[in-house]
């Protein structure tokens, strides 16, 4: 079992904004080695390297920029967002099996130009064998996906846009605290959130994650190598991935059952190899491209019983004081988006203390990669 | 106008009806089960034999949303617009994303999102789009 064996000991990350002059490639050397200079190892000693799906660096490219070693061990996840979690789950195996000395896993990610948005490229003529069911009849945004499964969970559980903003506001509520993130400036009330504009309804623009530039990574060491590094390590106690049978790409509201989401394979393996229960998490950073993708999480994860989801968000439960505080930094909606990976490192900053809504005494922190795609989770402790 | 091309492997059997103004899905020959949308194997018996089924044309609406701006190119002129999935009558758990016309040959965004309730009657109705490409539009069967 991966159990402690490994664990991060470096975090960098870039600026989040918009309209970057760096490409993607510098982007991810800047975050890169911040992170190797927080753990105090010299890049040469680099020996393997994750990433995932939908960015433009390669990994042969980064190795060169930054003077690597050989690397022995790399793994390129599928699917985007749900990709963040596996990449530091893959790297600590193959560390603690001895592929690899010393690894990192990165995002990096020029978000917010329009040319971008990845359904933007529509071909007029469809060959997906996925889009050619969705895209001649305007179905092509993750908003509208994520969208039909929210409509039909608010008819079939009784959610109300209520749930929806009580995540919205906590995380913005988060972001304000936080000097990194993109809406630091900019709180938001509860009417603010009911009069926005809709995207895709039932989703207004505060249900649906910022679009960032920016670039994260970490780096994964041997616990016993941890001892030697600079800062405090967040071992590494489980990690998960999850292709849910019977599941297709983002809320597979087409499958028997729509709401045995990718977190439930995922949550088969991260309990199973760990000494925690969800109720033991202290904190958790839950993907969050949409806000309902919170509530299914919670439900997936084990957070709560299926159905119990958007109830969980009600009474501060999940704010910073609250007994479950998710997405201290802002998340996806308030902090940057750049695909899940600042969870990864809100979680390592929990585990260290120094989160800008830190919770008390972290014994084990939670943090999750897209459900609505293949997926991953972590486990990170002390 | 974005069209499926209808000359891929698994799917073109499905075009090929709708030009014939007919709503077909995947049967498999070795166990029965239906699918949709088309895959070229069956996940409950690992068959690669596969027939179409006609079926009724009739279902429910499942979930719907309305899309606004930023849209592609191609739907700005309709926007905002609804989007419904359509649970099939007869075939249960077999879904179908589409747009809601008022009646055949009206825009899709010719539906006030408000007369949309989930449980709704949903009746198909084909629309020629170019040479090869009909597609499946729901019209709400008034009760």
């Amino acid at each position: 079992m991966l159990r402690d064996r490994t664990a991060i000991v470096g975090i960098g990350q870039t600026r989040f904004g918009k309209g970057f002059a760096e490409s993607e490639e510098e982007l991810a050397c800047q975050a890169i080695k911040m992170a190797l200079d927080d753990a105090g190892i010299d890049p040469s000693e680099v020996d393997a390297i994750s990433s995932y799906s939908l960015q433009t660096s390669e990994e042969e490219e980064i190795a060169r920029d930054l003077g690597f070693n050989d690397l022995t061990f790399f793994s390129r996840t599928p699917a985007g967002g749900g990709g963040g979690c596996a990449t530091v789950g893959h790297v600590a195996m193959a560390v603690a099996l001895g592929q690899a000395k010393v690894a990192v896993a990165y995002r990096s990610r020029k978000r917010s130009g329009k040319a971008s948005r990845m359904w933007a490229g529509t071909a007029d003529r469809v060959t997906s064998p996925r889009q050619m069911w969705t895209s001649p009849f305007g179905h092509v945004r993750p908003s509208d996906d994520v969208a039909f499964l929210a409509r039909r969970y608010m008819h079939d559980y009784g959610a109300t846009r209520e749930h929806f903003a009580n995540i919205a506001l906590a995380f913005r509520k988060h972001a304000n605290r936080n000097p990194h993130a993109v809406m630091r400036d900019r709180p938001m009330t509860r009417e603010e959130y009911m009069n926005a504009r809709w995207i895709s309804e039932p989703l207004c623009l505060f249900d649906c994650c910022l679009e960032t530039d920016g670039a994260l990574a970490v780096v994964v060491v041997s616990a016993e190598r941890a001892k030697d590094c600079k800062g405090k390590p967040a071992y590494i106690h489980s990690f998960g991935q999850g292709i849910s049978k019977g599941s297709s790409m983002m809320f597979g509201y087409r499958a028997p059952d729509p709401y045995y989401t990718q977190a439930h394979a995922c949550a088969k393996v991260l309990w199973e190899g760990s000494d925690f229960k969800p109720g033991d998490v202290d904190v958790a950073q839950i993907y969050d491209a949409f806000s309902p993708e919170i509530i299914f999480s919670l439900e997936g994860f084990g957070f709560c019983k299926r159905g119990e989801g958007a109830a969980f968000t009600e009474g501060g439960r999940i704010e910073h004081g609250g007994a479950l505080p998710l997405n201290t930094g802002g998340g996806g909606l308030s902090e940057a988006y750049v695909h899940g990976y600042n969870h990864i490192l809100e979680g390592v900053k929990q585990i260290r203390g120094i989160s800008t809504a830190q919770v008390p005494d972290v014994k084990c922190a939670f943090v999750s990669s897209s459900d609505g795609v293949p997926t991953g989770a972590l486990l990170l402790r002390p | 106008m974005i069209l499926p091309d209808t000359e891929q492997i698994d799917s073109a059997a499905f075009w090929a009806a709708t030009r014939e103004k007919k709503l077909v899905v995947q049967r498999c020959d070795a166990c029965g089960t239906l699918r949709f949308p088309p895959h070229p194997y069956c996940s409950a018996c690992r068959s690669a034999k596969v027939s179409w089924q006609e079926v009724s044309g009739r279902g429910k609406l499942w979930s719907f949303t309305v899309a606004h701006k930023p849209v592609l190119p191609a739907f700005e002129s309709v926007a905002p617009f609804p989007v419904v999935v359509v649970e099939l009558d007869g075939t249960p758990q077999l879904r179908m994303t589409g747009n809601v016309v008022s009646a055949p040959g009206a825009a899709i965004n010719s539906v006030d999102p408000a007369k949309l309730k989930i449980g709704a009657s949903m009746q198909v109705t084909f629309e020629k789009m170019s040479e090869d490409v009909t597609l499946p539009f729901w019209t709400l069967v008034q009760s």
